[in-house]
């Protein structure tokens, strides 16, 4: 593929399957948590936004750690996924998505927060008066009018995954194959006397794949963007 | 039918409403901040009063009593806000038919068609509400309230942010409504033009309470509610038929209960029913019938009452034929006619004062 060596392959198939799942996983939970920020006060709400923040100010290394600890064989979570379904996530390329889920909700849950918080509460109003339940008014109209953050927040979310590090490493190691995505691969690269090359040309691949992201995203917005305009 | 008796406290304001709307056009008018929208927002449930019972059709949507309150979705009540509140990522079909898909099938009382043919929309039904004018706007969400095959159709001052050409552009749509589609109105405003133009009963608001109800041409006629019907708005509607149009003079023949009327000519065909607002200061009174005078409406009356209103002028209202006519005269006027009640007397009114906007085609 374009020439690409199987070291690199591997590593670019493995970053975007462990962001895609990571987006993809944590986005229902993300809509709920910026709903419930946006739109309800409970006690406590300080706090669940402080939890949910965490992670943009903690050191990578610290999530991925308490990651290891909750997550692993022994944890209290991994622990019991173990013993009920018989799921590893530690050291597997599930764990490295749940370790980008962490590091990137922050910045998915902010873009949709602000975008719900924008949105023209009359026209919920609207369509309640029209029929529709709280649950259809939210999928219904909710939803489409804030597609625009979420779309920015789902590529904020993708784009922080592809660039997960620390917590990654610090979570599930550096498996070829299983757990070593672009930036790992990279770093692994520049460990070995010689590696220079090949480190500069997964640094050119991590570019073009970031670039691609933006590009799609403002114009998928800027698409959405138009439609709504009122 | 719309049954109201509710009790809510907003900050300082308290509010004690009872109030019912049946066929026709409700008219709830007040000045801003007498609590008209906060009537509105209760019945389609948008507010919870503190206490009362609400009712349309003897299905109670409120009652605190025996704790029923219904969601805004099962009231089934079609709501026009002042600001047309169209969804933006929906056409105009999408928009129209938002309420509808919500109606099973067989309790649809609105057909589609029909309102795309009354409100004229049938040319904008694939763009997008940004794409349409204020007056398309709020026809459009006129037409998805009325999709929704609601009990009773809540307005609350749909014309208020449009500049008068839009509004002179909608006005024939709205009062069309009640007839085309047999469904209750509750219509919320401060403009008196719009009442005298839509309404067939008029519900006075006042600081919360409602100060009077009755037939529009009724409290109209009122000089004691004319704090609350507007100063300038002082006078008379008289209901009338349009009978003849002398084309060669430019004025108009208008019978009603207490005879005939003439006015500047009107654009209302013959046989239509019309509302004709008789300012009062325009409308003199004469003790012996004038002869040999230019005031082409002479009228036997008989008067009603005779209140004081300020230091120098005089409320008369008469009877004509059983039509109450408001008049006011200056309080000189009075000392010398000494008006009393049970006088027969005779109301004269130019035919000239009575011009196009005073004359409003009536809908049915």
């Amino acid at each position: 593929m374009f020439g690409l060596t199987p070291l690199e392959t591997e590593a670019l198939r493995l970053s975007l399957l462990v962001s895609g799942w990571a987006v993809a996983g944590s986005l229902p939970l993300g809509l709920a948590c910026a709903w419930l920020l946006a739109r309800r006060d409970f006690p406590g709400k300080t706090v669940v936004d402080g939890l949910i923040h965490l992670p943009l100010v903690l050191p990578p290394v610290v999530v991925g750690y308490a990651l290891l600890v909750t997550f692993g064989r022994r944890g209290v979570i991994g622990g019991w996924l173990y013993d009920w379904f018989g799921i590893t996530v530690a050291f597997t390329w599930k764990g490295a998505a749940i370790a980008s889920a962490v590091i990137a909700f922050p910045l998915l849950v902010r873009a949709i927060r602000l975008s719900l918080e924008g949105v023209d509460r009359g026209l919920e109003q609207a369509a309640r008066t029209l029929g529709c339940g709280p649950v259809r008014t939210f999928f219904t109209v909710t939803l489409p009018l804030v597609m625009p953050g979420v779309i920015t927040g789902v590529i904020l979310a993708f784009a922080r995954s592809l660039s997960e590090f620390g917590a990654t490493i610090t979570f599930v190691s550096n498996i070829p194959g299983e757990t070593q995505t672009l930036p790992i691969a990279l770093y692994a690269l520049t460990q070995v006397p010689g590696g220079d090359e090949a480190a500069l040309r997964l640094c050119v691949i991590s570019v073009v794949v970031a670039f691609a992201a933006l590009t799609v995203s403002e114009l998928l917005s800027r698409r959405v963007q138009a439609r709504l305009r009122a | 039918m719309l049954e109201l008796s509710v009790r809510r406290r907003q900050g300082d304001f308290q509010m004690d409403v009872k109030l019912a709307a049946g066929p026709g056009v409700t008219a709830l008018y007040g000045r801003s901040g007498s609590g008209k929208t906060s009537v509105i927002n209760m019945v389609a449930g948008l507010a919870r009063p503190d206490s009362g019972r609400i009712s349309v059709d003897g299905r109670v949507l409120f009652d605190s009593e025996s704790g029923i309150d219904l969601a805004p979705e099962q009231r089934r009540l079609g709501y026009v806000f002042q600001d047309h509140r169209l969804f933006p990522h929906l056409s105009v079909r999408g928009n129209l038919e938002f309420g509808r898909n919500r109606v099973p099938v067989a309790e649809r009382t609105v057909d589609f068609h029909q309102v795309v043919e009354v409100l004229g929309v049938g040319h904008l039904l694939d763009r997008r509400p940004s794409l349409l004018s204020g007056g398309e706007k709020q026809r459009v969400a006129i037409g998805r309230a009325l999709l929704a095959s609601p009990r009773i159709l809540l307005m609350d001052e749909p014309l208020a942010s449009l500049d008068s050409a839009r509004k002179a552009e909608l006005l024939p749509f709205i009062s069309a409504l009640a007839g085309e589609f047999a469904i209750p109105i509750l219509y919320v405003s401060h403009a008196m033009d719009e009442v005298l133009r839509l309404a067939d009963t008029l519900v006075l608001m006042d600081q919360g309470r409602v100060a009077a109800a009755g037939p529009l041409e009724q409290l109209m006629s009122d000089p004691g509610l004319r704090p609350l019907t507007g100063r300038y708005e002082a006078g008379a509607v008289v209901s009338a038929v349009v009978a003849g149009h002398d084309t060669a003079y430019g004025v108009s023949r208008l019978t009603f209960p207490g005879g005939t009327l003439l006015v500047s000519q009107t654009d209302q065909p013959v046989g239509a029913k019309v509302r004709v607002r008789i300012h009062a200061r325009d409308v003199a009174i004469s003790i012996e019938p004038p002869e040999r005078i230019s005031v082409r409406n002479v009228l036997p009356a008989m008067v009603t009452s005779v209140t004081p209103a300020g230091s120098f002028l005089v409320d008369v209202v008469l009877s004509v034929g059983g039509t109450p006519l408001w008049v006011q005269i200056t309080a000189l006027a009075q000392a010398q006619l000494s008006l009393k009640s049970g006088m027969r007397v005779h109301a004269l009114i130019k035919a000239l004062t009575m011009a196009r906007g005073d004359v409003a085609g009536v809908r049915r």
